[in-house]
């Protein structure tokens, strides 16, 4: 059995529709698996949503977070992106104490890690930061000195790269696949 | 044409083949009862809305076809919980409609208000709220749908009140299915073939563990033909009972926690164990570690999110166990396996004098006797037995020879004690030619008992033999192995269930002896009723073999020996 333990992304394809997210999110806490992170958002079709969902998994367990996931009627395609060449982006805004004294090495900051600046007060700047999560760990790391007021990060979006499109809707099989002749056998 | 949401409901249900639902009316369902006249559906009244998700429940595991249950909103929904649960557990088709307050009253804690499509989310298989009349026939087509392909579940419709009175047009051929993301119909691919094939051909000491799979996929006679022309020995799981004949010389018996030690010592002992339509529960297994550890593992399974899950296989077939089995059959070469056949027979050793069945009574009544006779008046004839949960169930599971699929109804994922009596009603309303007995103990048989008005109102001639020990049995022999027979709150006063009966119009009798037992079972089945035998057993008589929760497989707490030797004496 192995047994290593990595972070694991899927992008999961699901029918837009009132509480599939309850629907995810209960899954994984009744088969008690640990959701690092889940976003979701709409897609190129207004009838399917989006999720990213990174969790702490070894092979097997993530094998099964699949097929469970496949279970729930309304999840459409999962693929688990985890060792394929994908894009990875996590956005964060971070409110930093930036009085005048310190103003200028934190915008110094701001330019090396390629984040910018979207809001300046007296006593603060709000950082806008997009990345992978390492990339924005390692701003708020050289930030923390200075004083983090507040902050907030989206979670973790996924892409693979390429042309090929994880084309949710065109992996749907034809309606004649619903028909419902099929009786169930009697023994 | 135009209907209400009420109208669409029953013409749906009957257009899926409904003949009969189980239900219980209230406020939030009243639209959909009052046009229940326009149906040819008949209703049957339980007392409880969990009894009438059993009886919906006994009704699919008896017949296969999808059993429906119907109840208002709030307390008659969550009064369904356990039966839906219990079903989920079982992988069993039923759909249940339940009434909920209007829309425009949602999420105001109006009266009997609950989210029931929340409170059940984890155990169904799935759900939907339907608040739009126009969206009612495609989502009741869908439920069955969803129900009774790929492996079947419970499915729960919420309706709300308006979305019942509303009208629309009526299309059934627009209503179709709309699931773009099910698909149960998987199959696989001819390299997992050809893997399994290779490791059935090369094992020495092959045992096929079959489960419900078998009997859910009406593949029974696959499963023999297999058993037959490769000659591996069959280890049946609780709800496996039936799927291969008792009489056949390669059916083993029960697996798991209360096997017989042979069938166990077989796994434990196998080079190869091709499981059919089981999930290696922990009933079944015992401790994993040590689980079958000489074994390669084939796993036959329709639900993918169960390979891998409690026990590591080899090749995972994943797909209709019939479809999978057709195609493996014609490439299965031909075995003899008697060396291995012979291993597993000497394992039977002492077991047969060790059996309660071959000890004299001495003048006690043991629940095992009670089994036996009944099996023995009813075999031959089309029997559904349909058991609670505890001891009598074990001992029932032990002592009853189930020849036929679909010949035990039992609760077994989610022990539901209170199953018994509302599932036989369902069974019975399924297969009024066959003959229907309840098996129960004395504290399941009162969790339900409400629903013997039920029966009586209904004229259904079900059979009902309580195992009456005047304890919750199976928790009191925990209490005496496991916890230093400290018996906290398992004896248990019940009423007299013969004027019980009586009080409801029933025949009973009460049986204290074993001489008497035989004349009962036929005395209730020559009576033109319904009729009740209380059995008043051996009060601290416990199910052997046991493998401790948790333990290894092969690690029995036998029947004692003391025992033997009384025999002996004698």
């Amino acid at each position: 059995m192995n047994n290593r333990s990595t972070l694991h992304t899927f992008v999961v394809y699901v029918e837009n529709k009132p509480g599939v997210l309850t629907r995810v999110a209960s899954l994984f806490r009744r088969r008690a698996f640990n959701i690092d992170s889940l976003t979701v958002g709409r897609t190129e079709k207004p009838e399917v949503s989006r999720m990213t969902i990174t969790v702490e998994a070894d092979p097997d367990e993530a094998r099964r977070i699949e097929a469970n996931l496949y279970k729930l009627v309304n999840v459409l395609l999962v693929d688990d992106i985890t060792r394929q060449p994908s894009i990875l982006r996590d956005l964060a805004m971070i409110k930093v104490a930036a009085p005048h004294e310190v103003r200028s090495h934190v915008l110094e900051l701001v330019k090396v890690f390629r984040a910018r600046v979207v809001d300046v007060a007296r006593e603060s700047l709000t950082i806008e930061i997009t990345g992978t999560e390492d990339k924005i760990d390692g701003l708020l790391e050289v930030l923390r000195p200075f004083g983090v007021i507040e902050m907030v990060r989206t979670g973790m979006v996924a892409m693979r790269r390429g042309k090929r499109a994880l084309a949710a809707a065109s992996a749907t099989p034809p309606v004649e696949a619903f028909e419902n002749e099929s009786a169930v056998p009697q023994a | 044409m135009k209907m209400t949401g009420a109208r669409i409901l029953w013409e749906c249900l009957e257009r899926e083949g409904v003949e009969h639902v189980f239900g219980y009316p209230g406020g939030a369902i009243l639209p959909a009862y009052d046009a229940l006249k326009h149906s040819r559906i008949h209703h049957i009244l339980a007392r409880h809305e969990q009894g009438a998700t059993h009886m919906a429940d006994g009704y699919a595991r008896a017949s296969g076809r999808v059993g429906v249950a119907i109840a208002t909103s709030g307390p008659g929904a969550t009064n369904m919980v356990t039966g839906i649960a219990t079903a989920m557990m079982d992988s069993s088709p039923i759909v249940c409609i339940t009434g909920q307050v209007g829309g425009r009253l949602i999420g105001s804690d109006a009266f009997q208000e609950t989210d029931i499509t929340g409170v059940t989310l984890p155990i169904t298989k799935h759900n939907s709220l339907v608040t739009r009349t126009a969206d009612l026939a495609r989502t009741i087509r869908e439920a069955f749908y969803v129900a009774r392909s790929g492996r079947p579940g419970p499915v729960l419709v919420d309706v709300t009140k308006d979305a019942q009175q509303g009208s629309c047009e009526f299309d059934w051929d627009a209503a179709r299915p709309q699931l773009p993301g099910y698909r149960p119909d998987l199959s696989p691919a001819e390299a997992e073939y050809a893997q399994a094939l290779e490791l059935l051909h090369s094992a020495k000491r092959p045992v096929i563990l079959a489960g419900q799979g078998v009997i859910a996929a009406g593949a029974s006679a696959q499963l023999r033909e297999l058993a037959e022309r490769a000659q591996i020995p069959v280890a049946l799981t609780l709800l496996g009972l039936g799927a291969m004949p008792a009489w056949h010389p390669l059916h083993l018996g029960m697996m798991g926690m209360h096997g017989e030690a042979w069938v166990n010592l077989a796994i434990q002992n196998a080079d190869l164990l091709i499981a059919l339509g089981m999930r290696f529960d922990d009933r079944v297994t015992g401790d994993k570690d040590s689980y079958a550890r000489g074994a390669r593992k084939i796993h036959v399974e329709i639900d993918p999110a169960e390979i891998n899950k409690n026990v590591k296989v080899d090749v995972a077939l994943v797909g209709d166990l019939s479809a999978v089995l057709r195609e493996l059959l014609p490439r299965v070469e031909p075995a003899d396996r008697g060396d291995w056949l012979d291993w597993i027979n000497r394992q039977k050793g002492d077991a047969a004098v060790r059996d309660i069945q071959t000890l004299p009574d001495n003048g006690h009544l043991y629940a095992a006797h009670v089994v036996h006779d009944l099996w023995h008046e009813t075999r031959g004839s089309e029997t559904v037995v349909v058991t609670d949960v505890g001891q009598h169930q074990m001992w029932e599971a032990q002592y009853y020879k189930h020849d036929h699929p679909r010949s035990l109804i039992t609760s077994g994922g989610l022990g539901t004690m209170g199953f018994a009596l509302p599932a036989a009603i369902g069974a019975k309303t399924a297969r009024s030619e066959a003959e229907v007995w309840v098996v129960a103990g004395d504290g399941g048989f009162q969790m339900t008992m409400a629903e013997l008005a039920t029966m009586v109102q209904e004229n259904l001639n079900v059979r009902i033999a309580i195992i009456n020990n005047g304890y919750l049995g199976m928790v009191r022999q925990w209490q005496e192995f496991f916890y230093e027979r400290n018996y906290q709150a398992t004896p248990l006063l019940s009423p007299d269930f013969v004027r019980l009966a009586e009080a409801y119009g029933i025949r009973a009798l009460r049986v204290t002896e074993r001489r008497q037992v035989a004349p009962a079972v036929r005395a209730a089945r020559e009576h033109d009723g319904p009729m009740l035998l209380d059995f008043r057993v051996e009060q601290e008589d416990s199910v052997y073999p046991m493998v401790a929760a948790g333990a290894a497989l092969d690690q029995m707490i036998r029947r004692p020996s003391p025992l033997v030797e009384t025999a002996a004496d004698e």
